[in-house]
């Protein structure tokens, strides 16, 4: 039994299965990024026959083979998913099974080294000197730290060891870019359990309590209300879209907690939702705002072009007769006319979103203000797993940058006194980049050589 | 425009210096070696400036934008990016002979923005786009594509040399096989730590003008099937000690993934995503 857990346990902590999930991982995800995904059955028979050039009936096996095996989804399939679980526990059984002998290493009393091992390492040099014992410990001591060692000595084997290092705790670099790895997956999942993705349209002047659900459409409950002031859209020369805002306005137990311009890349948050401007939409109507600038009563109204609106109370007749092209595609000047009720007629050219006063032969005066009528498209979502997901990409640059530009580096200096001479034995290592790192023994091997007048041996 | 005719000149200034390197390696003329790099060096400024008086022009046709936002800017940025990276790598390993496996690529880049295929108009961005996410995840990207573009040039240079190792003949003057296998080495693990910044500020861009940082469009999941592969290769390498022709032929093939994700997305799958989005 014992020795099937072993066995069980060997397979997940093996660097083999890693290499395997990882190029598996690669295939499977190509097959998402040429299937479509999401489609209805008969997309994808359409799918089949056309790229594949294959019949009816075989395309139907297609389709069928797709929908057995999630391909529409595949993403969010079950084996997926295990995929990813899979390559989670083999992270972690073989993070279990390295991270104490790695940990072992960084605080590894390296004064305790044999020293067998020390005098055959690759980098190696050893000189000789009339300083006494004492004084060459310690020169050689203080040229280390000044170039950044951190340094500790004990009298061994007839003579002192230092030991002097840098950077031992580099070696946690991958475990952190492993952790993060983790971290991340976690944030998904986080994401996917507790997160919400939906969106709603929102007309001018109106406001929303619910989203829509992508993929199924349910409604959700926001639990507070929002509304949408105004939309605006500008376009540039060519009549491309070139930004597009919207004043939103939560309100909360009736009352008004924020109002927020947002724009595409620039959202609102509220109680862990966020408003995304996505999308918007155009109704073909426009919005009239009429002020009586005498006695300051405004009224708004909603119009297509070419039908006259009547407000009661004031008794005029007013409209967009005309919508008049301007150089810039999808942009109109409005010709407005205003009828009092004895039979004047006006016309007026106005931009959109401006006003225009109109004094009238009575000595009324009537302020106008036309804007296309617009609903704004929002995208709303709720991640709470985004800053989890956010700390692990942080930490795997962080441990990225370790483990590939920090190493670990290592230098034993055995000095001993015999015949009157003192001995000076210097030896090191590091656990990478070890092309690099001999010209940086020569540097400090001969700087240490200057420093105590020491001749070579 | 004035930027397009000194981007057209870059063209072939890096087709010049390529030649140059060429014949520097297949004449061993240390001379030739040291054109190779001047042309270059001066190519690049030259370049740098095209680039920068493109900047300037987005703004004069009230588009502005830093030059990064269309397959025309990227190829351009592409080239500008291995052009940097490998006159780093030359500085950093002397050795000249690197530049003719390296910087046909910087060439080839800029000949195919320049071909007219590719669209060279300043273009005015769409709303998403107007984001500074989006000129960091570019630069990120394109950096770690420089960087495997060059391991990749070099993993070719290996496996050339790799057919006569011990030869004195014209093959002598390529670093001896351990350093190059070094190099093709290095330069992975670097464009792997730029291609990861790369695939987060994409995912942070995403974010911020979508609310989803991920979601699985063709573009980010060959990014990632492209990660997953690099990853693949440096534990192969790291833990089970493979090396050499094994590890040359993989930098072979990450790049050609770095390239299926930078272009083959948008002109193979495209098509077929157009279908599945109407
Ligand atoms: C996408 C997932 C992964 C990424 C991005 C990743 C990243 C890394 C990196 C950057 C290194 C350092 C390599 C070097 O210095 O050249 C490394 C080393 C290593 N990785 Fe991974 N890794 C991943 C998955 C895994 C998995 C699933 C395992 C499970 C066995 C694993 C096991 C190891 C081991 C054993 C080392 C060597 C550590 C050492 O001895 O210092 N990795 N990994």
């Amino acid at each position: 039994m014992s020795k099937q857990r072993n066995s069980i346990w060997t397979f997940f902590a093996s660097v083999k299965l890693a290499l395997f999930i990882l190029f598996i991982l690669a295939a499977a995800s190509i097959i998402g990024t040429i299937l479509p995904q999401g489609e209805t059955a008969g997309a994808y028979n359409q799918f089949f026959m056309n790229q594949l050039g294959v019949t009816g009936n075989s395309a139907n096996i297609l389709t069928t083979i797709t929908f057995q095996l999630d391909l529409d989804t595949m993403y969010q399939s079950w084996w997926f998913r295990g995929l990813i679980l899979l390559l989670s526990l083999n992270l972690i059984v073989c993070t279990i099974e390295r991270l104490p002998d790695v940990w072992r290493l960084v605080v590894l009393d390296n004064l305790d080294t044999k020293l067998d091992r020390i005098t055959t390492m690759r980098n190696r040099r050893g000189y000789t000197t009339t300083l006494a014992v004492k004084e060459s410990c310690s020169a050689i001591s203080a040229k280390l730290k000044g170039l950044g060692w951190q340094t500790s000595e004990r009298e061994r084997d007839n003579g002192t060891l230092l030991f002097a290092q840098k950077a031992p705790w580099s070696r946690l670099g991958v475990y952190v870019v492993h952790a993060s790895i983790l971290i991340i997956f976690a944030g998904a999942m986080i994401g996917s359990i507790w997160g919400e993705k939906g969106g709603v349209n929102i007309p001018e002047t109106m406001t929303t309590d619910k989203i829509y659900q992508f993929g199924s459409g349910t409604p959700i409950d926001l639990g507070f209300t929002v509304k949408c002031n105004w939309f605006h859209l500008t376009k540039y020369a060519n009549g491309a879209p070139k930004e597009y805002q919207s004043e939103l306005v939560i309100i909360d137990n009736g009352e008004e907690i924020l109002t927020k311009t947002i724009e595409v890349n620039g959202p609102l948050k509220y109680k862990g939702w966020t408003f995304y401007q996505s999308s918007y939409q155009s109704h073909q109507k426009f919005i009239i705002t009429v002020v009586n600038s005498n006695t300051k009563t405004k009224e708004q109204f909603l119009a297509p072009p070419q039908q006259a609106v009547r407000w009661k109370e004031e008794d005029i007749l007013f409209g967009i007769q005309e919508l008049v092209p301007t150089p810039i595609p999808g942009n109109y000047k409005y010709k407005l006319l205003l009828a009092d009720g004895k039979g004047g007629q006006n016309f007026y050219l106005l931009d959109d979103n401006q006003q225009v006063t109109i004094n009238q032969a009575d000595g009324s005066k009537y302020t106008f203000h036309i804007k296309e009528f617009f609903s704004t498209g929002l995208q709303v979502s709720k991640d709470p797993g985004v800053w989890t997901v956010y700390i692990g990409c942080t930490l795997m640059l962080i441990g990225l940058w370790v483990a590939f530009f920090i190493f670990h580096k290592r230098m034993w200096i055995l000095v001993r006194r015999e015949d009157d001479t003192t001995h000076i034995f210097l030896a090191a290592t590091t656990n990478k980049n070890k092309a690099g790192f001999e010209t940086e023994f020569d540097t400090i091997s001969n700087g240490v050589a200057d420093i105590n007048k020491i001749e070579a041996q | 425009m004035e930027s397009t005719p000194l981007l057209s000149l870059s063209t072939f200034g890096y087709l010049f210096a390529s030649c140059v390197y060429m014949a520097a390696f297949l004449f061993k003329s240390k001379k030739a070696g040291l054109a190779g790099t001047t042309l270059t060096a001066l190519t690049f400024l030259l370049q740098t400036v095209a680039l920068g008086m493109r900047w300037y022009e987005s703004y004069q046709i009230g588009a502005g934008h830093a030059p990064l936002t269309n397959m025309y800017e990227s190829l351009v940025f592409f080239s500008w990016s291995i052009a940097s990276f490998y006159l780093f790598m030359e500085f950093k390993f002397k050795n000249r002979n690197l530049g003719a496996f390296a910087m046909p690529f910087a060439f080839i880049a800029m000949a195919f923005a320049s071909s007219g295929w590719v669209d060279q108009n300043i273009n005015p961005l769409i709303p998403a786009l107007q984001s500074n996410w989006l000129i960091a995840h570019v630069v990120t990207c394109f950096i770690g594509y420089a960087a495997f573009a060059v391991a990749c040039g070099i993993a070719v240079m290996y496996l050339i040399k790799n057919r006569s190792p011990k030869s004195d003949g014209l093959l002598a003057t390529l670093p001896e096989m351990k350093v190059i296998d070094d190099i093709i080495h290095k330069c992975m693990v670097y464009g792997f730590l730029w291609l990861t910044a790369g695939i987060i500020t994409g995912a942070i861009w995403a974010n911020s003008a979508w609310g989803t940082y991920w979601s699985w469009d063709p573009k980010e999941t060959w990014s990632l099937i492209t990660w997953f592969f690099y990853a693949a290769i440096l534990h192969a390498r790291f833990t089970r000690g493979w090396h050499g022709s094994r590890i040359a032929w993989l930098a072979i093939g990450g790049f050609l993934c770095v390239i299926f994700t930078y272009y083959g997305v948008n002109y193979l799958l495209s098509g077929l995503h157009s279908y599945g989005g109407s």
